[in-house]
């Protein structure tokens, strides 16, 4: 399990009618550990019974120890996690947060960095932006947005000539072709946002002739939904009930069945579990496991991975 | 703690020594009385008070040494020391670090003030009073890896990490167990390990690879390697293998006792914050078979591991030519009795 500190939250500031900006403090105020830009953090949050970690993004300045602050987004289907920050915390809540780890960093070697956001995929950025400053980097930020009113990097965005903003309601759609084409040799280009902004970068960068170590997409991903299932824990012969909007390693730390874990994204490798028996199939979500290994059956990663089938007995 | 440092050196006539105590303290890296090629992770910094994982950057009686063995290194060979220009941060981070780590764990020894960006250092063992601007190169003597590491024992990997790999473009390496920074800068994981042996086979360094990118700031870790060296030399490096691989050939068995040395490397990994670069210190332990052998756990177990390795692994620590002299050696301290688990001595 990665090292987590109890933090206080400071601040909450609507964005926008769905998005919401928190502050984290330590109660102490002792100072917190810097970080880069691009790096998340996964916040635990009791929720009525049932104990649900979500990784958010930095969005405050990463050499600035003295807070963490995030934006939420409110899903009002699936995981609950986002309910449960806008509906149950408030200030002078106190909250578990991990260490901040980075799946999304800047690459120090580019001679100039091209920032893609859309709509919620700003949050990265937004600490990204800071460290450039800081650095003194060339860069320039481009945030697309259904409406004025959604687009809640609006009120967290430096108004500057690098920062461009393109809102698609006022007729202004963001071109990622254009964006890239004609930038100087040595430039790299970061992406996030939702798949198809994602896949429209990737291509117009590989029309372009980009390398492909220039293109950077988060990677960073959630665990999927999907039916709900069982699996029996080989030492007890308990078994284990996975709802739909939950992953098995929530269901597993629910039932106080101990694994260990880091990323919770499918990348650390860390929660790693044996497999008994298996009847069925593994719906592998994970970066992890080699294709072999896969195949086989004998390993699952809880953090991301599912199950169909009769029966998935669990090494643990 | 300690307070005194040894006058010693690790060329020419090579008057490094352990104290008794240093000896005891000595991290013996085989925890059974077998050894095979594995990823031993452990978390760092963690261990008993007094041994060499107390703390994050052990500070032993040979600090003063090994820092004057490494300028007269430096000063034949500079490029020893290399920072690709993209590592100045990981660098400063570095720097923060190890600055924090002594003066918190030493504070005898080591001082940090801090006011905003000015810094103020003091290293008592060295004699160093440096008052500087952090983030500003041009405020300190050299750039802030070199700085830092002129101060700090064994050697040092900058770990960039980009393209799901992790590449080696920067650092300090005067003590390196047979590998050379010249040759390895800017390279990635799997091409600076290409020579071990079996590993590849095992599908190890993926593992490795992989457990390294995950490794988050706050959550360092360890693990022990090791090798053999003829005679206390740190700088047993490809560049100078003219001068310390004929040493090999004057092992006798008259000698063998104190000039064979057990090289242990701890080797400790860390996420830096503002860079989310990997550091790599590679600290190096050196003692000779007699003084591994005054602790008689060790002396059994060091004689039955040596004894039962696999050939190919002989080959590559690179002690093949005195195998049979170290071995005949040790039986005399291997009565056959049972070894208690774990690697400390009884
Ligand atoms: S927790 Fe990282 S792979 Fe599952």
């Amino acid at each position: 399990m990665s090292r987590q500190m109890l933090l206080r939250v400071t601040e909450v500031e609507p964005l926008t009618p769905l998005v919401t900006r928190f502050r984290f403090e330590h109660p102490e105020r002792a100072a917190l550990p810097l970080f880069s830009g691009g790096a998340h953090v996964v916040v635990e949050m009791p929720d009525d019974g049932v104990l649900r970690r979500n990784a958010y993004s930095l969005i405050s300045d990463p050499y600035d120890g003295s807070g963490y602050e995030i934006a939420v987004r409110r899903e009002d289907t699936g995981r609950g996690g986002s309910r449960f920050m806008h509906g149950q915390v408030a200030t002078g809540t106190d909250l578990r947060v991990s260490l901040p780890l980075n799946l999304f960093a800047l690459d120090p070697r580019a001679k100039k960095h091209v920032l893609i956001a859309g709509g919620i995929g700003i949050t990265p950025f937004l600490a990204q932006l800071r460290q450039l400053e800081r650095l003194q980097q060339p860069y320039e930020l481009h945030y697309a947005a259904r409406s004025q009113a959604e687009a809640a990097g609006l009120k967290l965005l430096p108004q500057t000539a690098q920062v461009h903003v393109h809102i698609s309601e006022n007729g202004d759609r963001m071109d990622p072709g254009a964006l890239l084409e004609g930038q100087p040799i040595g430039t790299h280009a970061y992406v996030c946002g939702p798949e198809g902004l994602i896949a429209a970068v990737m291509d117009a960068g590989a029309r372009l002739g980009w390398p492909p170590s220039a293109l950077h997409a988060e990677a960073f991903a959630a665990p999927p939904p999907g039916e709900a299932f069982r699996v029996t824990i080989g030492s007890t012969g308990a078994e284990i009930e996975v709802g739909p909007h939950q992953s098995l390693l929530e269901a597993l730390e629910a039932a106080e069945v101990e694994v260990d874990w880091s990323c919770r994204g499918g990348a650390c490798g860390r929660c790693e579990t044996g497999v008994r028996a298996c009847h069925g199939r593994i719906e592998h979500h994970d970066h992890w496991l080699s294709p072999e290994e896969r195949a086989a059956q004998t390993k699952i990663m809880p953090c991301m991975s599912r199950f169909r089938g009769d029966r998935l007995v669990l090494d643990l | 703690m300690t307070k005194h440092f040894n006058d010693e050196t690790f060329r020419g006539d090579y008057t490094y020594y352990n104290s008794p105590e240093a000896i005891r303290r000595f991290p013996f890296p085989f925890d059974r009385d077998s050894y095979m090629y594995s990823v031993n992770i452990e978390q760092h910094p963690g261990g008993p008070a007094g041994s060499p994982f107390e703390y994050a950057f052990d500070v032993d009686e040979h600090y003063v040494a090994e820092m004057k063995d490494r300028a007269i290194t430096l000063a034949e060979d500079p490029l020893r020391c290399q920072s690709l220009p993209h590592m100045e941060l990981a660098g400063w981070d570095l720097l923060e670090l190890i600055m924090e780590a002594k003066a918190r764990d030493y504070p005898d020894l080591f001082g940090l003030h801090k006011d905003g960006d000015r810094w103020h250092w003091i290293n008592r063992p060295l004699r160093i009073d440096q008052r500087f601007t952090f983030l500003d190169a041009t405020t300190l003597p050299y750039g802030p890896m070199e700085y830092i590491t002129r101060q700090a024992q064994g050697d040092f990997a900058l770990l960039h990490e980009r393209e799901g790999n992790l590449w080696m473009d920067a650092g300090m390496v005067t003590s390196q167990a047979d590998w050379s920074l010249d040759f390895d800068v800017g390279m990635n994981f799997f091409e600076w390990h290409a020579p071990v042996p079996k590993a590849k086979k095992m599908g190890v360094f993926d593992k490795a690879l992989k457990f390294l990118l995950a490794v988050q700031q706050g959550q360092a870790y360890r693990r022990l390697n090791w090798t053999m060296t003829v005679n206390p030399r740190l700088d047993t490096s490809p560049e100078n293998y003219h001068k310390w691989g004929p040493e090999k050939r004057t092992i006798t068995p008259q000698n063998v006792g104190r000039k064979q040395f057990l090289r242990v490397e701890l080797q400790s990994f860390w996420r830096l914050p503002r860079s989310n670069a990997i550091v790599f210190p590679i600290r190096c332990y050196l003692a000779c078979l007699d003084d591994l052998a005054s602790q008689p756990k060790w002396g059994r177990r060091l004689h039955r591991v040596l004894r039962d390795l696999d050939p190919v692994l002989v080959e590559y620590k690179g002690f093949a030519v005195n195998r049979d002299i170290i071995v005949a050696h040790l039986a005399r301290y291997d009565d056959g009795a049972p070894t208690s688990p774990g690697i400390f001595p009884d």
